[in-house]
């Protein structure tokens, strides 16, 4: 099948224009006929609930969590980016597409992109109509502060909390409509299968997680905003529950998996403290603009850092990258660090950190200052680790945090399923193989209230007048049936390892093999060690306790199958590419200085991956890359 | 360290309940308090006992999934901390240490840990939002908003909504919720249009599932986002004046 990414023709600027010109659309009142599935309510799937349900669709959202209001969305800390230019320093929607798109280091669509950056400002003009309480200054206007990857100040936040306060406001508009019942709501419900008939995507399997119950839903559309990939690796910042489930179990029924090697590594992590280690926490990227990155110049120097002299330090970003120092970008700073922690010189009791050290900045600009800048991020350092930072230094390393592949879309969000759309981290398509700062928040929210709303009609309009296909079709009850085995099957093993044992054991392959730098050797060992490790899982995982009871262990064991499987596409693809782009590091494509190769004559497309089976090589689909508007450069950061 | 943990077990919603008692040898005081259950989990399972079941997702503090009672406090001693970034290095070798779910008879128990706390969500739905429609928005700064009012109504807009002002509560009320969730949009000016409907609303849905405050202020001390019970006397003074606006109270007392 060709990938048609339904690219509107024209000009830049007027692409998106002509393209909601040119979309169908489903008259007012004919909209309550059409009933649209909506997996997740994170900021990409509450905010489209919301904007489908205030047009008139009937939407039914369904999310594992207990409410809503809990997606891991809530969890980001920086802020959202949009080209407002308040600051009249020169920003422009020009640049925020332009800045985007060379932050992906190309390997996303140019369209995709500029419409992103179009949609920004009305994003925030919402978000303030719906009462998120940005940060302010003193007239009453709204603040922004400075972001990595860019020289403009367009960054809109809300304290340490801006996706708390996203979240909340689409929660809040959410639950405006469920009031006015445009909107069922089924909480603890966790999608298990996507039901395909005829090539279209007409509904999902459920499991209810409180009674077990397996049952299914039919709609005109499915809607994924489920999130992204990042606990394959086990370790990572996204909360415990995130997985791959709901876009692997749709990938598995037709629906392409786009560069799924694209994932995030953000720098300034807490460091695992001991073998019981559940998750990772992140430290804002904005520590890096006072603290300096440094280790001691011999291995094994057991000295406390206070007693390390100067002389003996080796500030080595600043020593490598002199021009940026310890701002250079989220790859760049990871990979380092990598370096120096493999070369034997990491600090900390398990040695596996570096220094991230303010004494410099509280000599010179005094402890009050550092505390009104970071003093929040100090408190949480200080809780986690029971060090002061004021007077310690912290250590940092880096940890998974954002996975830019995801589910293949068309301009419209649409998946090569027709009837199936994906949105926000669950897609692949606005931050090509590296995402800046402060666009996450802002692609979820895109595509959720000014993006789907226009584009789902375009399917929907000549489906007019037909009914959703019953959940009594055989084609529900097979996937009924499948879903329902699987439970009983992890039920019945009853092995010797727990599931988390063995998600361990997945996350240190992909980890060492396939994570902040891959080589063809290291991947083609993991593409030996993950079916092992699955086959174990299969045959000797224990899931304890009942079907018909809350049984988390059974969730988590279900979503721990669906990583195993997802992780050999994962390192199939990085395998395949070779170059190095973004958050892909191959090493065997570096320049003489350490830094990414791109190919853009042999690797400027997108890899869409058609499922074939399990353990089965999967089929490649490209979509070139092709770029009219904007010069393919490479990043330097010296 | 070795500590013994005494936790509530409950199978379901209508299965009887009791507590049980481990000892947890090996806890590293670097574990966070999650990260001690997950190893008690961890063991249970390899001795071939269900783990005990309890919520939580972000681990961050943030995403208010998590909580329970431990030694009778919500989310445990530490201040302004909710229980997963409580961290085991504030208990000492051989401490004794009790873990329960909320109590509170508008969070129904759903297994061990795990309660209800949907009326939550039934509030916010009454009227926790402001009814504005995707599209047609003003520019955000055509509403210049002082600085310490927003400061204010982010003060109030913290709330994680773990439940913890409930459990403490000795009456079950949810006044700091409901108050934290209704002023921080009837301080706003976006949110003045709505704000007397608002203020009845959600207080009378409160009402329907939670018991009344007595200003105990257990709610404030186990607040992990430290919210201020300034907002109940806000809620209130807002409440009374809602009764005055509303037509059809003045229909009855003015006829």
């Amino acid at each position: 099948m060709d990938l048609e990414s339904k690219m509107p023709a024209g000009p830049l600027p007027e692409k998106w224009d002509t393209h909601k010109f040119d979309v169908k659309l489903v008259n007012p009142a004919n909209k309550r006929r059409f009933d649209i599935i909506m997996v997740g309510t994170g900021l990409a799937g509450a905010s489209a609930a919301a904007s489908l349900a205030e047009l008139g669709y009937n939407v039914k959202v369904i999310t594992f969590h207990d409410s809503p209001r809990r997606a891991h969305s809530i969890a980001a800390q920086g802020g959202i980016n949009a080209a407002k230019n308040y600051k009249n320093d020169g920003d422009s929607i020009w640049r925020l597409f332009y800045d985007t798109i060379k932050g992906g280091d190309y390997r996303s669509r140019e369209a995709n992109v500029y419409r992103l950056a179009q949609v920004s400002v009305d994003i925030i003009d919402q978000c303030v109509a719906q009462g998120v309480p940005f940060a302010r200054e003193y007239g009453g206007k709204l603040d922004n502060r400075s972001f990595g990857g860019a020289q403009v100040s367009r960054t809109f936040y809300a304290r340490g909390q801006t996706g708390q306060q996203l979240l909340l406001g689409a929660y809040q508009a959410l639950m405006r409509q469920v009031h006015t019942g445009g909107v069922t709501l089924y909480p603890r419900t966790e999608m298990l299968d996507l039901v395909v008939e005829d090539g279209r995507a007409v509904g999902i399997v459920c499991r209810d997680l409180n009674t077990g119950e397996v049952y299914s839903m039919s709609g005109h559309a499915v809607v994924l905003a489920t999130g992204g990939y990042g606990n394959a690796f086990y370790l990572s910042t996204n909360a415990k529950a995130s997985n791959v489930t709901s876009a692997w179990r749709a990938a598995k029924k037709g629906a392409y998996f786009a560069n799924p090697c694209f994932t995030q590594i953000h720098p300034t992590c807490i460091p695992a403290s001991d073998e019981f280690q559940s998750k990772l926490t992140l430290m804002s990227e904005s520590l890096r603009n006072d603290g300096r990155v440094w280790v001691p110049k011999e291995l094994d120097d057991r000295r406390p850092p206070d007693q390390i002299p100067e002389s003996d330090r080796d500030y080595f970003l600043e020593r490598m990258y002199p021009a940026f120092g310890n701002l250079v970008p989220r790859d760049v700073a990871s990979r380092a660090i990598k370096r120096i922690v493999d070369g034997g010189r990491g600090v900390g009791p398990l040695k596996n950190g570096v220094y991230l050290d303010f004494q410099d900045a509280i000599a010179r600009l005094g402890r009050t200052v550092i505390e009104e800048r970071y003093g929040n991020l100090f408190e949480i350092y200080e809780r986690i680790t029971g060090e002061d930072p004021y007077v310690v230094p912290m250590r940092i390393y880096p940890a998974i945090h954002y996975t830019m592949g995801g589910l293949w879309v068309d301009y419209n969000l649409m998946s090569n399923l027709p009837g199936l759309f994906v949105l926000g981290e669950a897609n692949f398509s606005d931050h090509g193989a590296n995402r800046l700062g402060a666009s996450a928040l802002m692609q979820g929210l895109a595509d959720g209230y000014f993006i789907l709303p226009y584009t789902i009609g375009d399917y929907l309009a000549p489906m007019l007048g037909t009914k959703p296909v019953p959940v009594t079709d055989p084609v529900f009850a097979e996937a009924e049936r499948g879903v329902t085995e699987q439970v009983h099957k992890l039920l019945s093993i009853n092995g010797n390892k727990t599931v988390d044992e063995i998600h361990r054991q997945l996350g240190t392959v992909l980890w060492d093999n396939c994570g902040m730098s891959r080589s063809e050797q290291s991947l083609n060992k993991a593409l030996s060690e993950i079916p092992a490790i699955r086959e174990e899982f299969w045959k000797n995982v224990r899931v304890l306790g009942k079907d018909e009871t809350r049984n988390q262990a059974l969730e988590k064991a279900g979503r721990v199958a669906d990583f195993l499987e997802f992780s050999e596409l994962m390192v199939l693809d990085a395998l395949h590419r070779n170059e190095s782009c973004g958050g892909h590091f191959r090493e065997e494509y570096q320049t003489a200085e350490g830094e990414a190769l791109r190919d853009d004559e042999h690797y400027a497309y997108v890899a869409a991956w058609e499922f074939t089976g399990v353990g089965i090589e999967p089929k490649l689909h490209k979509e070139p890359l092709e770029f009219e508007f904007v010069h393919l450069s490479t990043r330097s950061y010296k | 360290m070795t500590i013994t943990l005494t936790v509530w077990r409950q199978a379901g919603p209508a299965a009887p309940g009791a507590f049980e008692t481990y000892d947890v040898p090996g806890v590293s005081p670097d574990m966070s308090f999650l990260e001690m259950l997950d190893v008690v989990n961890e063991r249970l399972m390899h001795d071939g006992k269900e783990p005990i079941a309890f919520e939580h997702d972000c681990r961050e503090g943030i995403c208010g999934s998590c909580g329970f009672m431990v030694n009778g406090q919500a989310h445990g001693p530490e201040r302004r901390t909710a229980v997963c970034q409580l961290h085991m290095r504030k208990y000492r070798d051989g401490a004794h240490i009790t873990i329960e779910p909320w109590r509170a008879a508008a969070f129904p128990l759903i297994k061990d840990l795990i309660v209800d706390r949907t009326p939550f969500d039934r509030i916010i739905e009454s009227g926790g939002y402001i009814g504005v429609s995707t599209g047609g928005a003003p520019d955000g700064n055509e509403i210049p908003i002082p600085k310490p009012v927003a400061d204010a109504a982010m003060d109030a807009a913290e709330c994680i909504a773990c439940g913890a002002c409930v459990a403490a509560c000795p009456n079950g009320a949810a006044q700091l919720f409901t108050s934290a969730k209704m002023q921080h949009l009837n301080l706003l000016p976006q949110g003045q249009a709505e704000r007397w409907d608002r203020t009845i609303n959600m207080v009378e849905t409160m009402e329907s599932y939670f018991g009344s405050c007595t200003n105990h202020r257990e709610c404030e001390a186990a607040c992990p986002k430290g919210i201020s019970i300034d907002f109940i006397a806000l809620m209130n003074k807002d409440y009374l004046k809602a009764q005055l606006k509303q037509r059809r109270m003045i229909g009855q007392t003015f006829p």
